[in-house]
């Protein structure tokens, strides 16, 4: 008995290994073909050497570190104001950040869009002028639609963080030494949720750099619009800049694993598909 | 004075000072996701003249946007269960059938990296290798004497979709799954066994009854995550495939419906059935929870 159930589990993992396997090996050894009747990295030579994949990549890659730093400006405090002062609020927080489940990233975007090709005013004052028309303000929606989107994973790693600790304790003994809400957060709180933040910093870094939705319709020269542009024209730079994608994501993961290690793998649940 | 009202919780300044903590949060929320999806609401119930109507809601019916919610239902269900069954299967095979734990480790960590793999470069991997000049198509072709586009197959259709979003779909399953199925406690199945009790009737009478809410919850989550989904649809079949997400996409693009509203009441639609998903989860989570740790 038990030796069959083993059986039919190796059938299960092989199965599913080919079938993650096989996109990968077929996309890698297709990008290593750029050469007539020789195996060579040249595709991969051109991508790095397109200055519009350095460029895009950059600006990804600083959206990503905005977005990170920008959610853990805004959920840090936020949860740890829940946990300590107004737990009762716990319900309309979780709430909020359980909402982009239900938007997805088309119709954020849409939304955002929308709503914010105008003025934002408020009768006849105009408060700012409409956030699209400038580079500055559509990269500032872009963060912020980043933030939302890593919101629900975000929020829920620094929570867990949270509960791991006795914030109570630790707040009341650094406010007897005399230390500031400010010096509390940073000296107190952040160094003891390093690897929570950590994950989800990571994960939010893995949707980030290769998302397509929102950054395609603000229109911004990212990573993930010049992947899809490319591949209308080209045949081997996609395919060496999947498996390039690929080993970042793997990257990024691998980090996660290692820093959470031993505590289960829900925390690394996300994406942008 | 100041010591005894830091005893009250609730008097009244206490808590104006208290809520301020968390204005920052709600500021945000409102501003990026509560407000731009009221105007979407909004937008929904106004005409092309402005004036307010609930014929857009009606105009979901059309043949067109009816079929592409039904595609995306179809895709997004198919895809959830299929790709559930298979993912739970993978689940159990790490889990409690006796495997070395290396593959364990191995294959957990290599859901993680396939669940966030997906968008653009999953679309190329899959064109790369079941696409027309893909690897394996002209292999297939070649060596073998099997043209699978002859055969019907084509990437760029419904089952080439499911079969792309398989990669992200089982391994999330996988990935929630193992650590239910760690909450099987062993007392059970000895229990169940000294009462005389086959492993089949044991999977069948207790660990499928008790696991099932978080089956059908993870399901729920898969579901929406397919229907969301628009960059690896959109990378993989460059918009030629009628989903909800996709015509969205068209729609903002260029008002291809020649009516603001009804796009916008196209938006709407998917949040209501992602909210529905959702809540679905919500109940189904809130049973297995009585069983599982």
């Amino acid at each position: 008995m038990k030796k069959r159930a083993s059986l039919w589990g190796w059938f299960w993992v092989l199965l599913g290994v080919v079938y993650f396997l096989v996109p990968l090996v077929g996309t890698f050894t297709f990008s290593l073909e750029m050469k007539r009747d020789v195996l060579s990295f040249a595709s991969y030579q051109a991508v790095f050497a397109d200055p519009d994949f350095a460029r895009t990549f950059l600006f990804s890659n600083q959206m990503a570190l905005l977005t990170i730093i920008g959610s853990l400006a805004l959920f840090v405090p936020t949860a740890y104001w829940v946990h300590l002062k107004v737990p009762h609020l716990r319900p309309v927080v979780e709430f909020i950040t359980l909402m982009p489940f239900v938007i997805p990233a088309i119709v954020l975007v849409f939304g955002m869009i929308k709503l914010y090709k105008n003025p934002v005013t408020i009768g006849s004052l105009t408060l700012i002028q409409a956030p699209t028309n400038s580079v500055l303000g559509t990269n500032m929606l872009l963060v912020a639609g980043y933030i939302v989107l890593a919101m629900p994973y975000m929020y829920r790693a620094v929570d867990t963080g949270l509960r791991a600790m006795d914030v109570r304790s630790l707040t009341e003994a650094a406010q007897s030494l005399g230390a500031n809400w400010f010096t509390i957060i940073v000296r107190v709180i952040l160094p003891n949720l390093r690897a929570a933040l950590l994950s989800g910093a990571l994960l939010t870094f893995a949707i980030v750099v290769g998302e397509l939705t929102l950054a395609n319709f603000l229109d911004r020269p990212a990573f993930g619009p010049y992947l899809w542009l490319l591949g209308q024209h080209r045949a081997y730079e996609p395919a060496a800049l999947s498996i390039i994608s690929f080993s970042l994501t793997w990257a990024a993961m691998g980090m996660i694993f290692l820093v959470s290690r031993g505590r289960g793998g829900q925390g690394q649940v996300a994406g942008a598909h | 004075m100041a010591a005894s009202t830091a005893r009250l919780p609730f008097t009244s300044r206490q808590l104006s000072l208290v809520w301020l903590g968390l204005l920052p949060f709600f500021l945000f929320a409102f501003a990026f996701l509560i407000a731009p999806a009221a105007s979407l609401l909004i937008g929904s119930f106004r005409d092309s003249q402005g004036a307010l109507t609930f014929q857009n809601f009606i105009d979901l019916s059309t043949p067109s946007i009816r079929n592409a919610y039904w595609l995306s239902i179809r895709v997004s269900a198919v895809t959830a269960v299929v790709g559930g069954a298979f993912g739970f299967l993978l689940a159990y095979a790490v889990t409690q059938a006796g495997l070395p734990a290396w593959v364990r480790t191995g294959l957990i960590t290599f859901c993680g990296v396939a669940s966030n793999f997906a968008g653009v470069p999953l679309a190329f991997a899959f064109i790369r290798v079941l696409g027309r000049a893909g690897v394996i198509s002209q292999a297939l072709k070649n060596d073998a004497g099997v043209d699978i586009y002859q055969l019907g197959f084509n990437l760029y259709s419904f089952a080439g979709l499911s079969l792309t979003y398989f990669y992200f779909q089982f391994p999330l399953m996988v990935l929630i799954m193992a650590p239910a199925l760690d909450g099987l406690k062993r007392e059970w199945r000895e229990a169940s066994a000294n009462l005389g009790a086959t492993a089949i009737q044991y999977w069948r009478l207790i660990a499928l009854p008790i696991l099932m809410p978080s089956i059908l919850g993870t399901m729920i989550l898969l579901f929406g995550n397919a229907f969301g989904a628009y960059a690896t649809a959109f990378a993989l079949t460059g918009g030629s495939l009628n989903l909800v997400t996709i015509q969205i996409g068209a729609q903002m693009r260029g008002d291809v419906l020649h009516n603001p509203g009804l796009g916008y009441a196209m938006a709407l639609g998917m949040v209501a059935i992602m909210g529905g998903a959702l809540g679905l989860y919500v109940w189904l989570q809130r049973i297995s929870e009585r069983w599982l740790r």
